[in-house]
């Protein structure tokens, strides 16, 4: 790609024989929010790591402003990374860590300090040059470990799942930081989480990544609306992953019945998944709907609550604002463009 | 209060081992036998004053610092060796690095004996290829070997223990901040391990000044080091009194060296053996 700041093709790295990235090909522009997602073990932190520098790819190729980078060393590269654990050094204080990149450029000791002060204004922590490292709260130490990696103004800061270690509310509030800091300073960020909400509050491209391959790549919205597979559909949101047969084209027999979709293309008789969002399933009066069932239990969660209603032999999770008592009778409906029809992922 | 009977055997043996025998040590040091019996005195410190005993104290704290460095020069580098998260057969390592401990140390010390011996087997060796045989025994030379041959473990393994012990990403964070390995050694690596090196320090120091066996058999009989002195008040002269009061200028000495090398390690998280 012509506009990339960084483009990874068909990067592969195994550790003695097993692969922890496949083929991963992916394009990083300018200014960008990416995301890479999935769960643990997925490769995404390694995919990081190949970036950074820490590990070096068995196969294919890292191009960084059109330069070959496979074997440049991390000291070399244009890219800062912010550590799971902040990695910072505990023996020295926050001016220290933060400086030791301004320091190896060898910038002159007055113009070190003015670029750490005014780094530490910009993560909300002036005046904290003295403190030791130790003395810090965790979200004290996220800070400075951004404001480490920042003060050197890097083309891409590379984030790996870097609020996994505070508490909700911090972690809710730092999202919005990071994301207003990236906006700001007009910085690369490369991101990488296994909280799927997290990913969706502040990417502008998410990658959702499993054993070790990209499953799909695609702004928020696409990839919560639009999941190219159940996988995707299950990691990305709830969701209710049953097995359908494609009649014919917007045709679906799912749950026994046999219901209007808006997906063709199919083999007739094809064995598909059927991926439907909680929300997307209307509690309607018995009979009134596609199927007949029953409510078996429900919870409160805050915005809405959640049911299991158990109709056609399975149990669907219904999100809704209205609470169902539990016992009785309802019937299901579901509009045609809220059924999402995918190629059936092998099992592996 | 709950009485704790199991530390008792403990306590009895801390008395009869280490506490008594230092009041033992105090009693004779700070008196002397004379023709009117025993008189409290400071008489025998004040003979350690004497010039021929200072420049025994100098040698020995010289040429200990002198092995210790040594180790350090050769220990920290194998320890890093050892701490490398990419070697193999890393417990094969450690144990040839410990096995030798496992034998008699005098043993050991002989065995310098055989090889560095006018017709020992470095000189054998030299004579094959038609060099002069060299003068290895009975001087600083050999006295420096026994003791690093004989000591280096103790400087390896704590420091080894730092840097295992590690946490990696510190390492990486360095590097990704712009420091080449040299720069990370020298700003991140070495600093962190500071704990290792003062607990390896100590452990090498303390037996390398207080030596005896070493100084004996590899620096001849006439090669004395402030161990030998005390060795020879008890066992060769029989003054019990002034061997006593050396043996507490000896601990004066290690304490306050410990002294300094705790004041390290309360800073930093401890990592060495003890």
């Amino acid at each position: 790609m012509a506009d990339a700041l960084i483009s990874l093709y068909n990067v592969s790295k195994d550790y003695n024989g097993s692969e922890a990235i496949t083929d991963i090909t992916l394009h990083i522009t300018k200014n960008e929010f990416l995301t890479m997602l999935g769960p643990s073990g997925c490769g995404k932190t390694t995919t990081l790591r190949v970036i950074g520098g820490f590990e070096h790819p068995s196969k294919g190729e890292i191009i960084f402003e059109g330069v070959n980078i496979n074997n440049l060393p991390p000291y070399k590269r244009k890219v800062n990374t912010v550590f799971q654990k902040y990695a910072l050094f505990p023996h020295m204080n926050v001016y220290e860590n933060i400086a030791f990149g301004l320091k190896i450029k060898k910038m002159d000791h007055s113009d070190i300090e003015k670029k750490v002060s005014s780094i530490l204004e910009l993560v909300a922590l002036t005046g904290f040059e003295k403190r030791s490292v130790n003395s810090l709260s965790g979200g004290q130490q996220q800070r400075i470990a951004i404001a480490r990696a920042l003060v050197n103004e890097p083309e891409v800061l590379l984030l790996d799942e870097p609020l996994g270690a505070l508490d909700l509310q911090l972690r809710k509030e730092m999202q919005l930081e990071l994301k207003a800091m990236q906006k700001r300073l007009g910085i690369t960020f490369v991101y990488v989480t296994h909280d799927q909400e997290e990913a969706l509050t502040m990417s502008d491209t998410i990658v959702v990544m499993n054993q070790g391959q990209i499953q799909q790549i695609g702004d928020p919205e696409i990839v919560y609306n639009e999941p190219v597979n159940s996988f995707v559909a299950g990691f990305i949101g709830e969701s209710n992953i049953v097995t359908g047969v494609m009649l014919e084209d917007f045709q679906v027999e799912l749950a026994g019945k046999n219901v209007r979709c808006t997906d063709k293309g199919f083999f007739r008789n094809e064995v598909v998944d059927v991926v439907i969002r909680p929300e997307d399933l209307k509690i309607v009066k018995e009979s009134e709907g596609i199927f007949n069932g029953i409510v078996k239990s429900a919870i409160f969660k805050g915005v809405h609550y959640e049911m299991v209603v158990f109709a056609q032999n399975i149990n669907w999770i219904i999100h809704s604002t209205r609470l169902q008592p539990v016992g009785m009778n309802v019937g299901l409906n579901i509009d045609p463009f809220d059924i999402h029809i995918m190629k059936k992922v092998m099992a592996s | 209060m709950k009485k704790n009977w199991a530390a008792y055997p403990y306590i009895f043996w801390i008395v009869i081992f280490t506490v008594v025998p230092l009041i033992l040590l105090f009693y004779f040091g700070l008196t002397i036998k004379d023709s009117k019996g025993v008189v409290i005195t400071l008489a025998n410190f004040k003979r350690f004053g004497e010039p021929v005993y200072i420049k025994v104290l100098i040698r020995s704290l010289i040429l200990a610092a002198e092995s210790t460095f040594l180790c350090l020069l050769l220990g920290y580098p194998a320890a890093m060796i050892l701490a490398d998260r990419k070697l193999n057969f890393k417990s094969t390592m450690i144990l040839l690095m410990v096995l030798p401990m496992w034998m008699n140390f005098l043993v050991r010390t002989y065995a310098w004996l055989t090889l560095l011996e006018k017709k020992g087997i470095i000189n054998m060796l030299l004579g094959y290829i038609g060099l002069p045989p060299l003068n290895l025994l009975y001087n600083d030379f050999a006295v420096i070997m026994g003791m690093v041959y004989n000591f280096l473990p103790f400087m390896v393994l704590p420091i080894y223990s730092v840097l295992s012990k590690m946490d990696h990403r510190l390492i990486e964070a360095a590097e990704d901040l712009g420091a080449n390995p040299l720069y990370t050694f020298r700003k991140v690596i070495f600093p962190l391990s500071l704990p290792g090196v003062t607990s390896g320090i100590t452990m090498v120091f303390m037996p390398s000044v207080t030596t005896f066996v070493i100084s004996r058999l590899l620096g001849g009989g006439q090669y004395t080091l402030i161990g030998n002195l005390i060795e020879e008040q008890f066992l060769t002269t029989g003054d019990w009194n002034f061997g006593s009061a050396i043996s507490i200028i000896m601990m004066l000495i290690i304490l306050v060296s410990m002294g300094f090398a705790s004041q390290y390690e309360t800073h930093q998280e401890g990592g060495g053996l003890w």
